[in-house]
């Protein structure tokens, strides 16, 4: 009925136009840049996961730091202590993700609003406490670091920075239409229907609680997929990527690019990024003696951005003029 | 004429609050039933109860040979029952085609369903691209109830269906009500307004305090239009 199979022209244009960007910049970014993309598109990912929950489903996760933690050390943790290949380590990410995502939405989504928002937290700090404890493994906060040998996969090298560009877009590539023939198929729509209003999707005949549980399970994998290539291309694993900041950064990403929008998550990524680097280089550079913080800077662009566009930017865009924005 | 929906004795609530108590009632196929009182006479929780978004702590409630208390809510749609709660409740975001095909998504017939449903609100087919948030309360209301039609049901439910609309409008939905008896659809109406309802029912029940006091033929009521007043106090 729906899917990739009758998208209308112009929205798989403006999709592969993207992606046809993206694969241009890799050419002429500057080396620092070059390097900050590549992050910025596997952490798109992880906002593409968050997004399908919170955007399309409307649940508000604070512990999806979780899920990105399942796949990192998933994939980080056999590569490190059992020597495994990086397309089994990669398997394994998602594995680690499948599971914790099936355990807690059975568990979380019997509750809603804001008790689901309290209990996703309360699983997101005990993965984080886990990463502690089990210490001896992980290294807690400290976090190990993955050697160049075991981050090949063939012949590619996963720690050369044209690789690792090329590896991150072909992971954001994959999920950025995944997610796309989701959210277009009848199982996004039905998403977007308990959004707008659970009882009335019950009452046409939906098992809602199957639907939801579904959109966490794909959220937690999508998540977990990012998190496990964040480790093999970048090399590094610790316990500040399960703590509760990383499960606030995709909600601030999704919201500044836009929830439900397809194409906002890595808008608000690129965005937020950005806004962080320059913030902190514009007080450094211009303000030295000044006291302020960067965040400062960021609060105030945040405030700024949801007085002017309160459905982020591409929300807000497609409400007001491009109506046909996925 | 034989029943489709019955009501026997069932006691409902929410939590420490009962609500319905030994409500009864009995629904003929291919009837119109209005159900009226005064508010907080537990019109809405009786419609809420059979759809199973309220539990019913006694009593049964029976479609045909099948009891549907006890059922997940989802389930019963699916048995054969649509509900149109007041207030319409639309997924405002989508537009008026993928309202109906959610409707539609959950049945065999879908596309045959969907021109049916097309069939009784040609206007619309106008409208399939526009978002259902920007129809007109009339335009919001067909929707709501197509979109409940879609899951191709036996007994339909309504609640208060004509609320805050134009008179024009109310006699559309109240035509519709008539063409859906025709094609066999027995239907529950919940209204507040005697003369909404005395055009289009067969009977009415009179709701008081949870239950349902006395059930007639609507030909009595126009012959003696004091009962009305006898039973809920307006005319």
């Amino acid at each position: 009925m729906m899917g990739l199979g009758n998208l209308s022209g112009r929205v798989l244009a403006l999709h592969l136009g993207v992606v046809a960007l993206l694969f241009a910049l890799q050419f002429v970014l500057p080396a620092y840049h070059h390097g900050i993309m590549a992050r910025i598109l596997v952490l798109a990912v992880f906002a593409m996961g968050y997004n399908l929950l919170f955007g399309y489903t409307g649940l508000l996760s604070l512990g999806h730091a979780m899920f990105f933690s399942a796949g990192l050390y998933g994939a980080g943790l056999t590569v490190y202590h059992l020597d495994w290949s990086v397309p089994a380590a990669f398997a394994a990410g998602l594995a680690s993700g499948l599971v914790l995502s099936t355990v807690v939405g059975f568990l979380a989504l019997r509750t809603t609003g804001v008790a689901f928002l309290i209990v996703t937290m309360m699983f997101g700090q005990v993965a984080y406490l886990f990463t502690l404890y089990f210490g001896d493994w992980t290294r807690g906060e400290e976090g190990l670091t993955l050697s160049q040998a075991a981050r090949q996969l063939g012949p590619l090298d996963l720690t050369d920075p044209t690789t690792r560009y090329f590896a991150a877009l072909a992971l954001f590539t994959v999920v950025l239409f995944v997610t796309l023939a989701l959210v277009r198929a009848p199982f996004g729509r039905v998403l977007i229907a308990i959004r707008e209003n659970e009882e009335r999707t019950r009452m046409l005949g939906y098992d809602t609680f199957r639907n939801k549980l579904g959109a966490t399970i794909g959220s937690g994998v999508i998540c977990a997929a990012s998190g496990a290539a964040y480790v093999l291309l970048f090399g590094y694993f610790g316990s500040s990527f399960a703590a509760v900041q990383y499960s606030i950064l995709p909600l601030l990403w999704v919201l500044v690019g836009g929830a439900a929008t397809t194409l906002g998550p890595l808008l608000g990524t690129v965005l937020m990024f950005y806004l962080i680097d320059l913030s902190n280089d514009l007080l450094n550079s211009r303000f030295p003696d000044w006291d302020v913080s960067y965040l400062g800077i960021v609060g105030v662009a945040l405030v700024l951005l949801i007085l002017f566009f309160p459905k982020g930017l591409l929300g807000s865009i497609r409400d007001r003029w491009v109506r046909w924005l996925p | 004429m034989a029943d489709v929906l019955v009501l026997d004795n069932v006691d409902a609530g929410y939590g420490e609050v009962q609500v319905l108590r030994g409500m009864s009632l009995m629904l003929r196929r291919g009837e119109v039933l209005c159900m009226l009182g005064l508010n907080g006479a537990g019109k809405t929780t009786t419609l809420k109860t059979i759809m199973g978004l309220v539990r019913a702590s006694a009593g049964s409630i029976r479609l045909g040979e099948r009891e549907l208390a006890g059922l997940p809510a989802h389930e019963v749609p699916r048995a054969g029952v649509a509900y149109v709660p007041q207030g319409r409740r639309l997924f405002s975001e989508l537009t008026v085609a993928e309202n109906i095909e959610i409707g539609l998504m959950t049945r065999k017939h879908g596309e045959a369903t969907r021109e049916s449903v097309l069939e009784l609100f040609p206007v619309l087919r106008e409208r399939l691209k526009q978002r259902s948030g920007t129809l007109s309360g009339g335009e919001q209301q067909m929707l709501a109830m197509a979109r409940a039609l879609c899951v191709e049901p036996e007994v339909l439910l309504l609640d208060e269906p004509t609320e805050g609309l134009m008179p024009s409008m109310i006699a559309r939905i109240r035509d519709t009500v008539a063409m859906l008896r025709e094609r066999g659809v027995s239907t529950v109406l919940v209204e507040q307004r005697v003369d909404a309802v005395l055009p289009v029912a067969d009977r009415v029940a009179f709701i008081e305090n949870g239950r349902n006091r006395e059930t007639l033929d609507v030909e009595k009521l126009r012959e003696n239009p004091e009962l009305v007043r006898h039973y809920v106090g307006v005319g």
